[in-house]
């Protein structure tokens, strides 16, 4: 992302930038709109847990499919080919399977409103303080990095100085989650996913039809990369060599099942989403309706990679001047008129505004639920926790364009705490999977079991890997590798540390672990929610058999 | 009933509910159909300039149909099913499909 190629301007002109200036003023006006219904700290924080399920399922979608995972992940489809799949089919659509049909019973009957509260619930304030701090501090840092990715992007593209675009597109952001809360968050997120798609299919369209269609263009990546870089699974042998640096092993259980099950069931900027939904059926069937999206938007990021590949052969290498984050760009200026270029333009701007906006309106429900309300400033009435959250959405605003403009100027120390904080999701799962089927786990073992994973993963990063005690071939496989030894080293201290410490009294564990049921939360299910086509275990079970068919395909 | 669910119960209650006071369906079919009206005129009368680059395809014209036609999905999908009208003592849930 640091070095954007010059020689990216885009050929914009008015008619684009009317596209574009329109699609700011729909956004100010949604953020205008929702301010009438906010009336309490839920509403601002949770959309007065409201929603419906198609609604909250594209911004569960969304929310994930900012521009610098559209950008990256047709970078990776670039630099490692047919393999970017696995991101998506084993790396996302079982977790999201399994959030909605396992774990969101516990978070939403529980009314917990953010995933640290569960913490609190289940475990104790330990746990909770340590979840919730690290989420927060996450969250704007996330929010900065994505504003500086927008400000690189928008240069290269637009000529607009750095400074001014993270400047203006902080000041939207702010505007549009301090008036409107989650709502307005989330009714973007829904237009962006529009947008996204609206700018995605035509660069596809286009891309395949300049390299001779999809038969003409794997001949040509299979004699330029070999056989392996058009298939999902091809080298992934243990102990054969791929540039993805992973076997299946690592790839199954590293990525597909530590990394996407912490980020997908426990990362509150995703699960905020299904917790606003209006109710169970709904907040379940969130990450199930996201599914089906998600598991075909890996075709709209990985050919324009493929695209970007075959026409530049020498693409990010030290010989060329593009690198593999440029071939979305690349292949917009390169085939996109007027009209539709503008459109494209939008849905990336629109795209990077939404991945701040999701970091934004998470980091301020954690600070005021869970930070504020319970260390700092209990029993307020409910009015001045809304105020209080506005005030605070203003202040991470202003703290993610500071950080932002930090990032501008060490980019490599932003890096390096993204991939530290990268290790502090790995051990959530663990700990959130025990504590909800494992009655006895006790109030401390949620603690530790964070702390022992996460240092369990860094050492395995930063000392194992990187000092070269054991040999991995790639930071990507090291990251898998090391996700597996802090999920293990969290459960490991969990098992041992409850054999020694209290448990939960039961009472309070009511409708938070898994055989337990709270009184009187039980409710009726609404009208129409039996249908056939609403049922979660259909759809989370046709989400996963479809992921798997999407695979034969490229493991022939 | 822990304290939390009781506190988050009641504000429930008390809540105004974005989804019973405005719809985003108007949203999407407003600004997909304006951009796609927008998109489909630059796509009536393209130059040759901007056919060659989009590899001889009129892709505004196609983009901007598609977008005209998802605008009005929703703008149809809205008139032939609004929301209910936000109903003072119904704490329920919304209407179905919406």
């Amino acid at each position: 992302m640091q070095s954007l190629a010059e020689g990216l301007r885009l050929p914009t002109n008015g008619l684009d930038y009317t596209i574009l200036a329109i699609y700011f003023v729909v956004v100010l006006g949604i953020g205008f709109a929702a301010r009438a219904s906010v009336k309490t700290s839920l509403d601002f924080f949770l959309s007065g847990r409201s929603l419906p399920a198609w609604v909250t399922g594209l911004a569960f979608v969304a929310a994930n499919l900012g521009a610098t995972e559209i950008l990256g992940m047709a970078a990776t489809g670039a630099q490692y080919g047919v393999a970017v799949v696995h991101w998506y089919w084993i790396g996302a659509i079982p977790a999201m399977v399994f959030l909605g049909l396992v774990m969101m019973p516990f978070y939403y009957r529980s009314k917990v409103r953010s995933v640290p509260e569960f913490l609190l619930q289940r475990f104790d304030a330990s746990a909770h303080l340590l979840s919730s701090a690290l989420f927060a501090f996450a969250a704007i840092l996330i929010a900065g990095v994505n504003l500086y990715a927008l400000s690189i992007v928008v240069e290269a593209l637009l000529g607009w100085p750095q400074w001014v675009a993270i400047v203006v597109a902080g000041l939207f952001v702010l505007a549009y989650i301090t008036v409107g809360g989650l709502s307005s968050a989330i009714y973007n997120e829904v237009l962006q996913f529009f947008v996204i798609l609206a700018a995605l299919i035509p660069l596809v369209v286009l891309g395949l039809k300049r390299v001779g269609g999809w038969g003409a263009l794997s001949d040509d990546l299979e004699a330029a990369h070999g056989h392996n870089y058009l298939t999902a699974w091809g080298g992934t042998g243990i102990g054969q060599g791929n540039p993805l640096g992973a076997n299946w092993l690592t790839i199954i259980l590293g990525l597909g099942f530590v990394l996407s099950f912490g980020y997908w069931t426990t990362n509150f900027a995703e699960v905020q989403r299904a917790l606003s939904a209006k109710n169970l059926s709904a907040a379940q069937r969130t990450p199930l309706i996201a599914a089906f999206p998600k598991m075909f938007i890996v075709f709209l990021v990985m050919i324009p990679g493929l695209v970007a590949a075959a026409l530049v052969p020498k693409i990010g290498t030290p010989g060329s001047d593009l690198t593999y984050n440029d071939a979305i760009p690349y292949l917009m200026q390169e085939l996109l008129p007027n009209g539709v270029l503008g459109i494209a333009v939008t849905g990336l701007l629109a795209a990077f505004m939404a991945g701040m906006a999701a970091n934004v309106s998470s980091f301020n429900t954690v600070f005021t639920y869970d930070i504020w309300s319970k260390y700092v400033k209990k029993g307020q009435p409910d009015a001045y926790y809304l105020r209080f959250g506005r005030v605070i959405t203003a202040i991470g605003v202003l703290a993610s364009i500071g950080t932002a403009f930090i990032a501008s100027s060490f980019s490599n120390i932003m890096g390096y705490l993204q991939t530290l904080f990268s290790f502090f999701n790995v051990p959530m799962f663990v700990v959130f999977v025990i504590g909800m089927f494992w009655k006895r786990a006790s109030m401390k073992s949620g603690v530790w079991g964070l702390l022992a994973g996460t240092t369990a993963a860094m050492v395995n990063y930063f000392w194992i890997y990187k000092q070269g005690v054991v040999s991995i071939p790639t930071d990507q496989g090291a990251n898998f590798v090391s996700a597996i030894v802090g999920f293990a080293a969290g459960a490991i201290v969990m098992v041992v540390v409850t054999l020694f410490t209290a448990p939960k009294p039961e009472a309070e564990l009511a409708g938070l672990v898994y055989g337990t049921v709270s009184p009187g939360l039980e409710e009726p299910p609404a009208e129409g929610d039996g249908a056939w086509y609403r049922r979660p275990a259909l759809l989370g079970w046709g989400a996963v058999v479809l992921a798997a068919l999407c695979y034969l395909p490229y493991s022939l | 009933m822990s304290e939390l669910q009781r506190e988050v119960s009641e504000l429930e209650k008390k809540s105004a509910t974005a989804a019973r006071l405005f719809d985003i369906r108007r949203i999407i079919g407003g600004l997909f159909t304006l951009y796609g009206v927008i998109v489909t005129i630059a796509g009536i009368n393209p130059s040759d300039a901007d056919l060659k680059k989009a590899e001889g395809v009129n892709i505004n014209l196609w983009t901007g149909l598609g977008m005209l036609a998802l605008g009005l999905f929703f703008l149809v999908w809205l008139w032939l099913r609004p929301l209910a009208p936000p109903a003072p003592e119904d704490d329920a849930a919304g209407p179905e499909g919406v």
